[in-house]
């Protein structure tokens, strides 16, 4: 190998990186507007929901148990007198739950058989799992509130009844024995961002790093430009080194682009070493580069080399590494497919680092993973790429 | 040149088979080829497409290994040690192998780089080199942005950078303007007389083959023929002969009479407004062709490369299907003024961002005319012909097909065209006869009436034999037959024809011509687009575009006759694009279609 070489290359793939707007589209435009769309777009957290409430009993207690929807940014509530009116407007969509407070209620409160009932829009559990929680937590603030303010009386409870359309209810709950702690889910509104925020890291860098360097090389086979390089001194060893380099560092530009807004516009807490998040990153994107350098030296196409790039890291990325679902509760055979992939261990180690710390165990198993993929897929990137048309 | 030296390329038995890419069969490139180069040696390899040349190359780069036999580049067996080889030859692929959208003076950095140029040699190469080409105003320029011309020298200066012994460079002027090809051969020449260097280079032009030194004429992997241009030539001596038609008789007519004499006749094209034809026997009064024309008098003409060439490809490849199924009246008159004009193009421009593709072009075509759209890679004719058939609204000027105007009423116009695209654009893996059904559909054919007409087309277009083969295994002549045969379905009164000849053999391209001329006679309006000069003689009218400009417009003899009767329609072009650059203002003058401001193209 030869350093003058290689860096004539180099800079060769610089010229060319800063005169196609294509690559620096993906390489740096896509990070940044995905992790602002999918950011800013992707919450489990459910915000203003309509919800019609019934007050058949109209006494002040009655009204304090609901009192907790009013200033929730998580409700949006309506007041309506009967039923008949709640259902008109659940029809409608203009509601996605209903919570009725029976005419009973503040009578059968101080028998400590206090009631609600809440009816929820089954059809997108999503948003009626999220009401079914809020209410319950609502209420038992409130309960503990009422307990602590009338202690004596020891008896009042309150039943918070969920799921679809099927009107139901909860037996009784023992006085005092019901707290759900639930603060996460109602002070910190960003839970869920937090959450994705690694994974999309991981999704970023897979992109970046798999889709850049699938084109590169494919775009020189198609346009003939290797052939004419091959018939120079020029080792193949330095072709492969010379698209690493430059793509490595535009994937790690990416990187602290994402880094950077993650950190400071959406806040994610970093509990484990910086350091570790940029040792696991660079090992990942070694890992991207070379299967894309991969792809693209068999295939020397472009076209068939998105495709295969697409199906073998951004989908299973997206689908199987965890980003999605929760792999513990995938079928084996899943499980078995998810854990081939290096993006898997990636997820596993941002996700840890970022949001639980420093985790040892986690730490050597990934990044020692990741080492032999990367070396894995660099090694395989240079012994298809060769100096030959057969 | 002393050929007495030892050779610097020598090539033994060399043997290569590749899988063919649809059935797996395999394909034999390259059967026993030898070869050898001289030190100081200007030598081409000329054959059809799939003659096996770019594999030739190919190994000797070391890019391919050979299934057998050996080749030997200054004492060096490639197969041994192919970098030693690559670090001493400069080779120059197909599509020039430039990086678009490095510049001229950034791409001869990276090959200086690569050859580890030290400075000061560095410098001085890249002068002289510049200078040779006349690429030294454009140094700055994106390579992707050079003329096809252009990229064809710059290509040629990275080969030479490292100062090779041997370069290689395979079909260089495919696509590039006369011109910018006698430049390169200009240059070409000079290095191997002044600079001793060996070059190997493939080309499908036999104006250019007779030029070299020595010339191997491959076909399907199998030397034919080797040796000097002058000595294989003579192959064809005493058997060439000129001979001018009666008058109102296109010259085409008179050679599709002279090919289809197949006892007789080896090969005919048009040429300058006569036929030039060989004739297998020395005793031409024996022609069939008398019996339509019977004043004819054939003159004997000293032979060139290209007959000896076509009469050595006639010999080694089995008698190909003739076009005789199209029946000719060799005695029809040409389209005459009179004839209703079925398309008319006025003053039309098609910029593409702040490019001008086509700038300015009016032209009409009278029905049963042949007009040709001619000019280099880069010239216009593709996107003029695009908006012809209403694929490419035009960013101004009116256009008119059988009466219709294009932007309006794009369908009906539509609806009595055929149109052959330049690439094989049917179904690959349905049937022969399977397209042919499709296509009858998508126009609309009666059941009944389709498969009435597809018979007559098969059998036509002689296709019955390959009726149940996919369309994509087909080879290339047989392809483009299929193209035509769909294209005609619907007996269109005008046919659209893109390049229908770039990459067929010349076998094909006879056969090709002798359909066009026939349906020409029975009344078809063709139009077609090509980048081999001499096919112009072929068409009644035609219309040289050169960088999106109208060169000249007009029958064949006439823009002769402007170029100042040269012997080829090449040295027609040249002449007259040359007379363009050294007269602007003139030329300008003439061409009332110029607005001030048109010419934008540098």
């Amino acid at each position: 190998m030869s350093f003058r070489r290689l860096r004539a290359l180099i800079y060769k793939e610089c010229l060319q990186l800063t005169r196609d707007p294509s690559s620096f589209f993906i390489g740096l435009v896509i990070p940044a507007l995905l992790i602002f769309l999918i950011g800013f777009g992707m919450s489990m957290d459910v915000t203003h929901i309509p919800t019609a409430v019934v007050l058949e009993d109209s006494s002040p207690t009655a009204r304090s148990v609901v009192s907790f929807m009013n200033e929730s940014p998580y409700f949006s509530p309506r007041y309506v007198t009967s039923m008949q009116e709640a259902k008109e407007l659940m029809d409608e969509r203009r509601a996605e739950a209903i919570l009725r407070i029976p005419g009973d209620f503040s009578a059968r409160l101080s028998e400590g058989r206090g009631k609600v009932q809440l009816i929820t829009y089954g059809v997108d559990t999503t948003i009626a799992n999220a009401t079914t929680t809020y209410v319950q937590n609502g209420i038992a603030r409130w309960q503990q509130s009422y307990l602590s303010g009338t202690a004596i009386n020891g008896a009042p409870a309150i039943a918070g009844a969920s799921s679809s359309a099927t009107l139901s209810a909860t037996p009784p709950i023992v006085p005092g024995s019901v707290t759900v702690d639930s603060r996460q889910w109602f002070n910190d509104a960003n839970t869920s961002t937090w959450m994705f925020i690694p994974g999309l890291i991981v999704i970023v860098m897979t992109l970046v790093g798999v889709f850049l360097t699938a084109l590169v090389m494919a775009r020189e086979w198609e346009r003939g430009t290797l052939e004419s390089l091959f018939v120079t001194p020029m080792h193949a060893s330095e072709i492969v080194f010379a698209k690493i380099i430059p793509y490595f560092g535009v994937a790690m530009i990416g990187f602290f682009i994402c880094l950077l807004s993650a950190r400071y516009v959406y806040e994610v807490p970093i509990e484990g070493s910086i350091f570790l998040i940029l040792f696991a990153s660079v090992e990942y994107v070694l890992v991207a580069i070379g299967m894309g350098l991969t792809i693209s030296s068999v295939l020397k196409n472009q076209f068939l080399s998105c495709q295969l790039a697409l199906l073998v890291s951004l989908l299973p990325t997206i689908m199987l590494s965890g980003f999605i679902f929760d792999l513990r509760s995938v079928p084996t055979a899943v499980n078995v497919i998810s854990h081939l992939m290096p993006a898997t261990y990636y997820m596993d180690l941002l996700k840890s680092l970022f949001l639980a710390g420093n985790n040892p165990v986690i730490i050597y198993k990934n990044c020692a993973i990741l080492a032999g993929y990367a070396s894995l897929f660099i090694g395989l990137s240079l012994l298809v790429t060769r100096k030959r048309l057969d | 040149m002393s050929v007495s030296e030892m050779p610097l390329v020598t090539v033994q038995e060399l043997h290569k088979c590749f899988p063919h890419p649809v059935t797996g069969d395999t394909v034999v490139a390259l059967e026993a080829l030898n070869i050898t180069v001289a030190p100081g040696e200007l030598v081409a390899l000329i054959g059809p497409d799939g003659a096996g040349k770019t594999t030739c190359m190919r190994i000797l780069c070391g890019l391919l290994r050979a299934d057998g036999g050996h080749a030997v580049i200054d004492g060096i067996d490639v197969s041994a040690d192919p970098q030693a080889v690559q670090n001493r030859v400069g080779y120059m692929p197909q599509k020039f192998g430039l990086y678009e959208d490095l510049s001229v003076q950034e791409n001869l950095n990276l090959y200086a780089d690569l050859h580890a140029l030290p400075d000061d040699v560095r410098e001085q190469r890249f002068q002289r080199l510049l200078a040779m080409t006349g690429l030294d105003p454009f140094t700055d320029r994106p390579a992707g942005k050079l003329s096809g011309g252009m990229k064809q020298k710059l290509g040629l200066a990275c080969t030479l950078l490292s100062a090779p012994k041997l370069i290689i460079l395979d079909e260089p002027t495919v696509g590039v303007d006369p011109l910018s090809r006698r430049e390169l051969w200009d240059i070409l020449q000079q290095l191997a007389h002044d600079d001793n260097l060996s070059i190997l280079v493939s080309t499908a032009y036999m104006d250019e083959a007779s030029l070299c030194h020595k010339v191997y004429i491959l076909h399907e992997g199998k030397l034919l023929a080797q040796g000097s241009p002058e000595a294989i030539t003579k192959k064809a001596d005493g058997a060439c002969y000129l001979v001018t038609p009666p008058p109102h008789v296109p010259a085409r007519l008179l050679q599709a009479a002279l090919i289809d004499d197949a006892p007789h006749v080896i090969d005919a094209v048009p040429q300058g407004g006569a036929v030039r034809f060989i004739s297998r026997t020395s005793d031409v009064s024996q022609l069939a062709v008398y019996a339509h024309f019977p004043d004819l008098v054939p003159q004997a003409t000293p032979p060139t490369l290209e007959d000896a060439f076509m009469m050595i490809l006639k010999e080694h490849s089995q008698p190909q299907a003739e076009a005789s199924h199209f029946v000719i009246d060799y005695t029809s008159t040409a389209s005459s003024e009179d004839a209703p004009v079925d398309v008319e193009v006025k003053d039309v421009m098609r910029k593409f961002g702040d490019f001008i593709a086509v700038n300015h072009v009016s032209f009409s075509v009278h029905r049963g005319e042949i007009f040709g759209l001619l000019g280099p890679n880069g010239a216009g004719k593709s996107t003029t012909f695009r908006m012809l058939c209403g694929l490419l609204p035009a960013s101004s000027g009116a256009l008119s097909v059988l009466g219709y105007d294009l932007r309006r009423a794009r369908a009906k116009a539509r609806a009595g065209l055929g149109y052959v695209a330049q690439k094989f654009s049917l179904y690959g893996t349905l049937t022969v006869e399977e397209n042919l059904e499709f296509f009858a559909g998508a126009y609309g054919l009666s059941p009944h009436a389709a498969k009435e007409r597809i018979e007559e087309i098969l059998h036509q277009f002689d296709l019955d034999t390959h009726r149940y083969e996919p369309a994509g295994e087909l080879p290339g002549g047989y392809k483009q037959r299929l193209s035509m045969a769909a294209a005609l379905l619907h007996k269109p009164g005008l046919l659209f024809l893109d390049e229908p000849t770039s990459g067929i053999d010349p076998l094909a391209r006879r056969i090709f011509w002798r359909q066009i001329t026939a349906l020409a006679a029975a009344g078809t309006t063709v139009i077609i687009t090509t980048h081999f000069m001499e096919e112009a003689e072929y068409c009644d009218r035609i219309l040289i575009q050169d960088r999106g400009c109208m060169v000249a417009l007009g029958t064949p003899a006439e823009i002769r006759r402007r170029a100042g009767n040269p012997p080829s329609m090449n040295e027609a072009f040249i002449n007259i694009v040359e007379q363009k650059r050294n007269n602007p203002v003139t030329t300008a003058a003439n061409n009332r279609a110029t607005p001030p401001k048109g010419g934008s193209s540098s």
